[in-house]
């Protein structure tokens, strides 16, 4: 009775458009782990088999989510976040190092990313936390437990991988929709412009040009506007950021985190060492042209020139096999599923499910938009995988589950009114 | 205002997608390049040069494999530099020298690291080569040459230079091409279309498969056989006459303009432009600014014709009606003309063609000269008149033939004299010089030929050519066109006996060949050259040209000797010899044969660069 009001409320546009992604996501890492030599696609031996493997487990997945009741994940979202956490403090002691990082739990195998798993559960938690009537972000305390609540996965996860550090920060967009004030995203805003061009530039010009546009916004205000402690306070963390940049960046990254940079920012040309994965990723794209090589044509991917392509690259060999109309239509699926959730999160009735259908459309969101930029070229390396498209069992799970969790409870917002 | 954020953040990074995609996928053209650069080898398949046939199908050049190594300066990887070295027997300054050549040609095309490598160096760098990443052996064919004779006929090949690979798409560093002659006319015939194959590779470099599964492949078309119209036999017999002489032959079947020889003289067996000594010996030849062995004279070589331009006079004044055969011309040893000057002759007495033409009479040939510029008011217009009739011999002018050099030779018109004389005052007596073939006409031995051709055809001639067959085309149709002289086919008669009594008790009486009737004529022409500057009369050109039989004419020749002295001591036998050994095969004249061999010129060239005074015509 209960499954049936469920199979009715259920958005089936969202749902078409996750199979829609999850089914060209692995045609794409059919294509891109294709071997030389005659396959099954079924060989489990293969890359594109274990995927179609993670692919038939998510369907009972989502049928356990949603006959699961709706109140579960709020009762027991708590429980969940520390799981995730500990989970995920537990990397330092029982991780498994794969690629430099040590971001797996191995149980024989096949390993399991918590980081994957974390992101659902931080959103659970965040959700939780601001459904309680009393929680008001105008008030300094409520800011603090709720950026509380984004940042300790954050700290866990950081030091072995700096990527899913950055999908948590999205979360602050969230918080943002529910009343934080807008100078928090303003610090975030002029951080980020600070930082590159703390990168490209000299301190000192940097320095200078804060302290022109600070005296400048100074008189340009009201006088009764006029904070001289706060221009100048501004001015100082400013100019303490922009030196902290410099000595973060030479003393605190690692050469290759520099190196990621450095390329970005055109200061690297050496294309066969550290700039040859993104060299050869905008090759890739680059000569997919209007329509594409076609399906199973592109000879970067069959060249495997790009590396990683089944995981943080897939999208090249959309760009490479599909070209920018394959493109287009990608991109278009993703934007749309992204806005129909954020759609829908506007459209719930309690706090605790907008809350948490919004932290769904930002995390995908900031995947779909690093992943791509990256891959483009226009974002630093980091390990970002593309939602449904990246080949992963750990992402593909969790993003499955991310995605149901929110279905369910908007099918279920009439049952709870 | 607080729910429209993040709905504007992610559109406008969707736009920022969709431009950064733009831009790579749409505006930017070199990532389809470098995607091709990456993952696409083209391999080339050589296909074998044509062989090359005489024209009794008698093979004279064939082929022979090759082994380059080529290298792809980007492919090359932690390879044991010096073990490579040592095993081509090069220098580590060597090796990095032609890598860096290499590299700037193309990093990532091959170039040639080591041509044409012998047996024994193949096998020993085929046995390591995986273990040389980056080199690889290309299989090409040489040639492989069955005769040491005609040089000059097929030309060599060699491989590109940057110019041609710059100008021809086809052409990829270290591809071969054939330079002059045959080799270069028919270089596209000859060489065939190399095949090309596309394949993917991938970032270790290993094949893994064919690009679109062969769409754009194509297949190596076979070099075409060509069969020349040379008789290889009478080549090698040319070329052995003229041994220590300068000078050219040129034997042409004048029912065709089919080129049977074409000596020059001295020339190289062409074996010594083969393989990887070619450079060396040609830079050799090259260099040897005396003997000019790398310059045709057949066909660049322009002499005055002297006296078988005679032929022509008498020609051209019967068909102007200035002369019949009775005319009649006295001699005493020349004769006076203009203000006081005089033309010497060998001998005296009444003559009439015919024996003007077997004597060789200067005075009679000369007065002919006259009575033809004469006969019109102006002597620029009967120059001109004069001019078109010898020029419709195929004279004056490039003939077209199947060769890539020649020369035009001079057949003068008004319009020179205009110019040495802007004030006029000229008139026949003053070109009177070009009657007997001294003046200023000049011709290369392939124009003598061919006049002769045209005066056994009787008034018509074929664009001479070197090519008879590919493989089952037919020729080009210039070379089946006849192309007829102004002079009316009645008018030949007359000269062609003269042409015959010339061998009949006239200048070549000596050089009688036993059972076939030779129609000839000797040449002795004056010749200068510029010794530290002074202009200085050097021993005079041996020249003769004949055709034979008289009736249904097979052969007509043209044969120079440079400072041979007069026509029937060096060129005349040669003619002869020639002839006969075309036309019977043996040769009976033994003594003749001998006295050519014996006869030595190099002495009489080496007397002009030895800075010595020297006496000349045999004093």
């Amino acid at each position: 009775m209960k499954n049936q009001s469920t199979r009715n409320n259920i958005d089936w546009m969202v749902v078409t458009l996750y199979i829609i992604l999850v089914a060209m996501g692995w045609l794409n890492i059919y294509s891109a782990s294709l071997p030389l030599e005659e396959t099954s696609i079924f060989d489990l031996s293969q890359i594109y088999g274990k995927q179609l493997l993670f692919i038939l487990i998510s369907i009972p997945l989502i049928i356990v989510i949603l006959s699961i009741d709706g109140k579960f994940f709020e009762k027991f979202s708590s429980i969940i976040f520390i799981v995730a956490l500990l989970s995920l403090a537990g990397l330092f002691v029982f991780g498994k190092e794969i690629k430099g990082q040590t971001n797996w739990y191995s149980f024989g195998s096949f390993s399991l990313q918590p980081a994957e798993f974390a992101k659902f559960a931080t959103a659970l938690a965040l959700s939780k936390y601001m459904g309680n009537v009393q929680v008001n972000l105008s008030i300094p305390k409520f800011q603090y437990q709720a950026l509380g609540i984004i940042f300790l996965p954050v700290m866990l996860i950081a030091p072995h991988d700096p990527g899913s550090a950055l999908i948590f920060s999205s979360l602050t967009l969230v918080l943002y929709r529910e009343g934080l004030p807008a100078w928090y995203l303003w610090t975030g805003f002029i951080a980020i412009i600070v930082f590159i061009c703390s990168l490209l530039f000299e301190p000192l010009y940097i320095v200078l040009a804060a302290l022109v546009i600070t005296i400048l916004l100074y008189f340009r205000s009201r006088p009764m506007n006029r904070n001289i402690v706060l221009s100048s306070i501004v001015f100082v963390l400013v100019t303490a950021f922009t030196f902290s940049v410099d000595y973060v960046f030479e003393s605190v990254f690692q050469q290759h985190h520099r190196d990621r940079f450095n390329i970005l920012l055109g200061k690297e040309v050496d294309m066969k060492g550290i700039g040859y994965n993104i060299n050869q990723s905008k090759i890739a794209v680059g000569s997919g042209g209007w329509t594409g090589k076609g399906f199973l044509e592109g000879t970067q991917t069959k060249g495997g020139f790009v590396p990683e392509q089944h995981t943080d690259y897939i999208f090249t060999t959309v760009g490479e096999e599909w070209g920018f109309a394959g493109s287009i239509v990608v991109i278009a699926l993703f934007i749309a599923l992204i806005l129909r959730i954020l759609y829908l999160a506007e459209r719930q009735k309690t706090k605790f499910s907008r809350v948490y259908g919004y932290c769904v459309a930002s995390i995908l969101f900031i995947h779909f938009f690093i992943n791509t930029a990256m891959v483009l070229g226009l974002f630093p390396t980091v390990g970002v995988p593309l939602p449904m498209f990246s080949y992963g069992g750990s992402g593909l799970l969790s993003f499955t589950i991310l995605i149901f969790i929110f279905v369910k409870m908007d099918a279920n917002k009439v049952n709870e009114w | 205002m607080r729910k429209v954020l993040l709905p504007t953040i992610i559109i406008v990074s969707a736009l920022l997608i969709l431009a950064r995609l733009f831009y790579l996928q749409i505006v930017d053209e070199s990532l389809k390049l470098k995607s091709d650069n990456n993952a696409i080898k083209i391999n080339y398949e050589y296909p074998e040069r044509g062989y090359i046939y005489d024209r009794n199908d008698k093979l004279i050049v064939a082929n022979q494999p090759s082994y380059d190594i080529m290298v792809t300066p980007k492919d090359v990887k932690n390879i044991d530099t010096l073990e490579l070295c040592k095993l081509l027997n090069i220098t580590k300054v060597d090796f990095l020298r032609i890598v860096e050549k290499a590299r700037v040609y193309s990093p990532r095309l091959p170039s040639v690291f080591l041509p044409q490598l012998n047996k024994r160096e193949y096998a020993a760098f085929q046995e390591k080569q995986r273990k040389f990443q980056g080199f690889e052996i290309v299989k090409r064919s040489l040639r492989d040459y069955q005769t040491h004779a005609g040089s000059n006929i097929f030309g060599f090949i060699t491989q590109v230079n940057d110019k041609i690979i710059q100008d021809n798409s086809y052409y990829r560093s270290g591809d071969l091409i054939g330079r002059q002659g045959v080799e270069q006319e028919y270089e596209n015939v000859l060489r065939g279309v190399k095949g090309v194959k596309y394949r993917q590779r991938d970032k270790f470099n290993k094949d893994i498969g064919s690009y679109k599964e062969g769409k754009f492949d194509t297949i190596a078309v076979q070099g075409e056989d060509i069969k020349l119209t040379i008789d290889i036999a009478l080549q090698e017999y040319g070329e052995e006459l003229m041994l220590n002489k300068r000078g050219g032959i040129v034997a042409i079947e004048p029912s065709t303009g089919e080129i049977l020889a074409l000596v020059t003289a001295p020339s190289y067996d062409p074996s010594t432009l083969v393989g990887r000594e070619r450079s060396r010996n040609y830079t050799k030849l090259y260099n040897d600014s005396i003997a000019k062995p790398l310059f045709d004279r057949a066909l660049l070589g322009e002499f005055p014709p002297g006296s078988p331009f005679k032929i022509l006079t008498g020609l051209v004044a019967l068909q102007e009606g200035v002369i019949d055969e009775q005319t009649t011309f006295y001699c005493n040893h020349g004769f006076s003309y203009g203000r006081g000057r005089f033309m010497r002759c060998h001998g005296s007495g009444p003559h009439q063609l015919l024996n003007g033409i077997s004597q060789s009479c200067n005075t009679y040939f000369a007065q002919a000269f006259m009575k033809t510029i004469d006969k019109y008011k102006s002597p620029s217009a009967a120059v001109d008149i004069w001019s078109n009739h010898i020029k419709s011999f195929g004279l004056g002018a490039f003939m077209g033939y199947d060769l890539p050099t020649g020369k035009r030779g001079l057949i003068p018109s008004s319009k020179i004299y205009e110019r040495i004389y802007p004030n006029g005052g000229w008139r026949s007596t003053t070109i009177i010089s070009n009657s007997i073939g001294q003046g200023e006409v000049l011709m290369t031995p392939i124009q003598l030929a061919n006049m002769m051709a045209a005066v056994a055809n009787e008034g018509h001639y074929f664009t001479p050519h070197i090519v008879k067959k590919i493989k089952d085309h037919s020729i080009d149709k210039k070379f089946t066109t006849k192309h007829q002289t102004t002079v009316d086919k009645h008018y030949f008669k007359p000269v062609i006996e003269g042409l015959f009594a010339v061998y009949n008790g006239g200048t070549a009486n000596s050089l009688r060949i036993e059972g076939i009737d030779i129609c000839g004529k000797t040449g002795t022409a004056e010749n200068y050259s510029k010794i530290n500057g002074k202009r200085t009369q050097l021993t005079d050109h041996s020249i003769f040209v004949a055709f034979a039989p008289k009736d249904n004419p097979k052969i007509a020749i043209a044969v120079l000797v440079e400072n041979g002295y007069y026509g029937a001591r060096n060129a005349g036998p040669i003619a002869s010899l020639m002839i006969e050994k075309y036309l019977k095969g043996t040769i009976s004249r033994k003594d003749l044969e001998v006295k050519i061999y014996s006869n030595d010129l190099q002495k009489e060239y080496a007397k002009y660069i030895s800075g010595q005074p020297f006496g000349i015509n045999g004093r």
